[in-house]
């Protein structure tokens, strides 16, 4: 009896409240399964899978409690309450030699000042440059590859993308110090040789391949059918690039895009080259030097001492840093999800 | 250089490691200043006994006093004397008193790209510099243009000497680009028309270096006689250190270092041979 509702409804629209009952075949046929044993090493490489699956998990969460366990007893170390407040990690402060109240990271010196936010706005500052960058970028170059070059371009094209997405980082990084900073200083006058919008740019060669290679999967993905929908009814092909295969294609573009964000936020090596480190605390310039997290994670947890108040300044950076990319790749999943309904279901 | 040892048992766990390393393998960590002097005196002292080990790695001061309080270097070299909370970590995890060796004379120069032709700067002018209060070289006596501060990475003992006797303790600006070793502040400088940096003297080349001259008093060329003199404001004792009384290979490399023909590696580096007398002190 359900099974013929699931075929009708297949075929022609059903009314609406026959529609809910097409939930239930599922449990139906998954009853038909079972009634057959499957195969030993069917369910062996099940369970494998599924364990495989369980420790990659397990290994995010290990490595997210050793990092805070190495940052949390903060809270309560006299050691660390007898060299630094907690309030002065989040907000200003007006330090002696100072004539206002400042976000200062000065982690060596006497008193020791550790101020997180100008590093976490210097992150912030050159992943957004970088996204800006290599967004139109990415998603432009996937939408000429798979939609308008031809045969003989696509196939140079496209392996030469991704090869740039094989570039070690140091070496981009080495790069964009060397070349890329000076060239940038020549044409734009920046104050500063080695700047955001330099770091940016590096980052941007390492963010293109990945949101180009994901969104390219995406649009090549979507139905002939569609395309050639549109086709018939007398749309342009670029009416149909931007109307009917972007739309079908964007949430596999939005992943690709949530995934670069994830890689710019965590690239170091390009950052710590080329940014120039300094922790100035300017939210709109984009020109001035930034330090970012994650090089300053970099440069300067080999010289401390274990359990030193820096130790757990440093950790709790690492700890900041996860939470944000975990909750911005949440986002980006619901968004994500949210885009596919609503493209599904009309 | 770096080849591993052969002979001998090497133990496994860290802890403890150093004490039962009677072996003929030395690991020596720290100071980026340092760190070719370190490799030169390493490859003389493997040349003279056969058979033995030293590995030498950088990574800054800082770093090679961590090693130490955390037990994986046995002699931290340091550009900078060891800090007192240093002292007090090495003691409380390690159970050993701190040693210190002065196995060499440094000047730290100041840099400023070869067209730059300002010819000295007093202590409180480069204060005001890296302070961030002078932002013009004009403000100095030299052209119209911007400063722009390049630092050394907060692990570096460069960095802390400078603080403490440059800056009073005070803060660097914020606007003070860090950089890792004193080899990539001389890079940027030379291609940076307004900039200047500071660093160790055996480094300097491609850059002009400023005179500097102590608050009140003449402009001093950084010259190895103006550093043993004390009349160059920025002279420092390059250290080695040892947690507790160094024993076995730990011993010999420091006899060779402070010896005749260690200094004389002193001076093939670019940095300066101890005075007669400290050398004498040291024994």
């Amino acid at each position: 009896m359900t099974e013929q509702v699931l075929d009708a409804g297949d075929h022609a629209h059903p009314p609406k409240t026959q529609r809910r009952i097409t939930l239930r075949p599922r449990r139906a046929r998954s009853k038909l399964e079972s009634s057959f044993r499957t195969p030993l090493w069917h369910r062996v490489a099940e369970r494998t899978i599924a364990v495989l699956a369980l420790a990659a998990i397990a290994a995010i969460a290990l490595i997210f409690i050793f990092i805070a366990r190495e940052a949390v007893p903060m809270l309560w170390e006299a050691e660390f309450a007898e060299e630094v407040e907690i309030r002065d990690l989040f907000f200003a402060k007006e330090w002696k030699g100072y004539d206002e109240p400042v976000f200062v990271w000065q982690p060596v010196g006497e008193p020791v000042k550790f101020n997180v936010i100008p590093l976490f706005i210097g992150s912030l500052k050159v992943t957004l440059l970088a996204m800006l960058m290599s967004v139109p970028l990415g998603i432009g170059c996937a939408m000429f590859i798979a939609l308008y070059a031809p045969r003989a371009v696509r196939e140079v094209v496209k392996p030469a993308i991704e090869l740039l997405a094989g570039i070690p980082s140091v070496v981009l990084g080495f790069f964009a110090l060397m070349v890329l900073a000076s060239w940038a200083q020549a044409t734009f006058g920046f104050h500063f040789r080695l700047n955001a919008v330099v770091a940016a740019i590096g980052l941007a060669l390492t963010i293109v391949p990945v949101i180009f290679t994901i969104s390219e999967d995406a649009i090549q993905s979507v139905p002939q059918t569609l395309t050639e929908a549109a086709l018939a009814l007398g749309a342009r092909k670029y009416q149909v690039a931007l109307r009917v295969v972007l739309p079908a294609a964007l949430p596999g573009i939005a992943a690709g895009v949530v995934l670069g964000f994830g890689r710019a936020i965590g690239e170091t090596m390009i950052v710590l080259m080329a940014s120039g480190n300094a922790a100035i605390m300017e939210v709109f310039d984009f020109t001035t030097s930034v330090r970012t997290v994650t090089a300053t994670i970099a440069a300067e947890l080999g010289e401390v001492a274990q359990g030193d108040a820096h130790w757990r300044v440093l950790f709790l950076l690492g700890v900041m840093l996860f939470g944000v990319t975990f909750f911005l790749n949440i986002l980006g999943d619901v968004f994500i999800k949210r885009l596919q309904k609503r493209l599904t279901a009309s | 250089m770096l080849s591993s040892c052969t002979s001998g048992k090497s133990p496994k766990s860290d802890e403890g490691a150093t004490e039962t390393r009677t072996s003929s393998r030395l690991t020596i960590k720290g100071s980026d200043t340092m760190v070719i002097l370190a490799q030169n005196w390493a490859q003389a002292f493997m040349d003279a006994n056969p058979g033995k080990v030293l590995q030498i790695s950088g990574g800054g001061s800082g770093t090679g006093m961590a090693a130490l309080i955390n037990g994986t270097a046995d002699l931290a070299n340091a550009s900078r004397p060891i800090k007192d909370k240093e002292r007090k970590q090495l003691t409380k995890r390690r159970g050993v008193e701190a040693q210190e060796f002065r196995v060499a004379l440094d000047s730290l120069a100041v840099y400023v790209p070869a067209a730059n032709a300002i010819e000295a700067l007093t202590i409180p002018q480069l204060k005001k510099i890296f302070r961030g209060e002078t932002t013009n070289w004009k403000d100095v006596g030299g052209e119209d243009r911007a400063i722009i501060l390049y630092s050394r990475e907060n692990n570096s003992g460069t960095y802390a000497y400078f603080k403490e006797h440059v800056l009073d303790n005070e803060d660097f600006a914020a606007t003070a680009q860090t950089l890792p070793g004193t080899a990539a502040v001389i890079n940027a400088v030379s291609k940076d028309a307004g900039g200047i940096g500071y660093g160790g003297i055996a480094y300097s080349e491609g850059v002009r270096t400023v005179k500097v001259a102590p608050a009140g008093g003449d402009p001093v060329e950084p010259t190895m006689a103006n550093a043993t003199s004390g009349k160059y404001p920025l002279s420092r004792f390059l250290n080695i250190y040892s947690a507790g009384e160094p024993s076995g290979i730990a011993k010999e490399y420091l006899e060779f270092v402070l010896s005749p023909e260690g200094q004389e590696v002193v001076e093939g580096v670019g940095y300066y041979p101890l005075p007669k007398e400290a050398t004498a002190a040291a024994e």
